[in-house]
């Protein structure tokens, strides 16, 4: 849940990277971290294993700018996306203003990413969130990779409502901001409706 | 949702400022945190300019969600405190009412008795001025932050070197 401070004239959002294991949730992160100016940016955080697998979270701090005089503040985080860490990850939902769900494109993955997508829902529902309402953007990540299911067959299954999608190419940065930008885009047209 | 939004508003604030800076001094605690469950710091006293506070934040969120959920597991309502002993520096975490954590970061000046004691004085008068907010979040809506709708070119901007 975003908290506006009329006093401080500051607005903080909380923004969840969501997405199978290894589909490059983190590397998303990274990316964005590595390429945003210094003073626009915090220390990121992975609380990961020792094979920098994450564990519970990994958190990026932006403070972008001001949209009219209101300073602008995005929490990124991502999820564990290892089936096992389910609780971790409904923890991480708890609060969210919008969500990122990256999708593994090669074919291997297609199961895990319907399976993590369900899994997103319904951690979801049980917080008294429903997707279909909540600032949502995909991306087809790793569309760099041989053996990769078309945009428009992962759309299809994965993307019924028809939300924002991009093609990504998280190492390279392909996608990345664009992926960012319309979530952070969403978010901030729904608090102007929330406020 | 669960939650109304949590919106902060100058007379608030100020209230809660006070509150935060008494505790510091009373407690005689290096520093003191108010940080909203979803890891977003309200206020801060003390020497909050030597840490970096963003990270603290969110990580102090991250342990009492993570807390909060083996109470669930064990079929508990809620911890409502905990404590952390290091060698130099302690915290101390409690929650004020259910969605604020105020933690406090003491050393060997103080002792944990004295800053549990006055946690427990900052805490009701802290849950009071969260109370009427969140009834003020349900009765009465914030205005439009940004006074209008939001351009392409405002997110742009916000990207944008």
């Amino acid at each position: 849940m975003s908290f506006i401070n009329y006093s401080s004239r500051e607005i903080n959002c909380k923004l969840v990277y969501y997405g199978p294991g290894l589909c490059g949730k983190t590397t998303n992160l990274q990316y964005i971290y590595n390429k945003t100016r210094p003073e626009a940016k915090g220390k990121m955080i992975s609380l990961a294993t020792e094979t920098e697998r994450t564990l519970f979270f990994d958190f990026l701090p932006l403070s972008l700018g001001e949209i009219r005089g209101f300073k602008t503040r995005f929490h990124l985080y991502t999820v564990p996306g290892q089936v096992f860490y389910d609780a971790s990850r409904k923890l991480i939902l708890k609060g969210v203003d919008g969500v990122c769900f990256v999708a593994d494109s090669q074919m291997a993955r297609w199961d895990a990413n319907i399976e993590s997508l369900d899994n997103l829902r319904q951690n979801l529902n049980e917080q008294g969130y429903s997707l279909d309402k909540l600032p949502y953007v995909i991306q087809y990540n790793k569309r760099d990779l041989p053996d990769v299911v078309p945009t428009a067959e992962l759309s299809q299954t994965l993307n019924p409502t028809g939300v924002p999608e991009f093609d990504g190419v998280a190492t390279t940065g392909v996608g990345v901001f664009d992926t960012l930008k319309a979530l952070a885009k969403q978010v901030l047209a729904e608090l102007r409706k929330g406020a | 949702m669960l939650n109304p939004q949590l919106v902060m508003y100058d007379e608030e604030l100020r209230q809660i400022q006070a509150i935060s800076d008494r505790l510091q001094q009373d407690s005689r605690a290096e520093t003191i945190l108010l940080v909203d469950k979803n890891g977003q710091l309200i206020a801060a006293s003390g020497n909050a300019h030597e840490l970096d506070t963003t990270s603290l934040s969110s990580l102090v969120a991250g342990n009492v969600a993570a807390t909060g959920g083996i109470a669930k597991l064990i079929k508990e309502d809620e911890f409502t405190g905990q404590f952390h002993e290091g060698k130099g520096i302690s915290i101390h975490m409690s929650l004020v009412g259910r969605r604020v954590i105020l933690v406090v970061l003491f050393n060997k000046n103080t002792t944990h008795g004295l800053v549990r004691l006055r946690v427990k004085k900052a805490n009701d008068e802290l849950n009071a001025i969260f109370e009427a907010l969140a009834q003020k979040a349900l009765t009465s809506p914030a205005p439009d932050p940004f006074g209008g709708a939001i351009t392409d070119e405002d997110i742009d901007n916000l990207f944008n070197d």
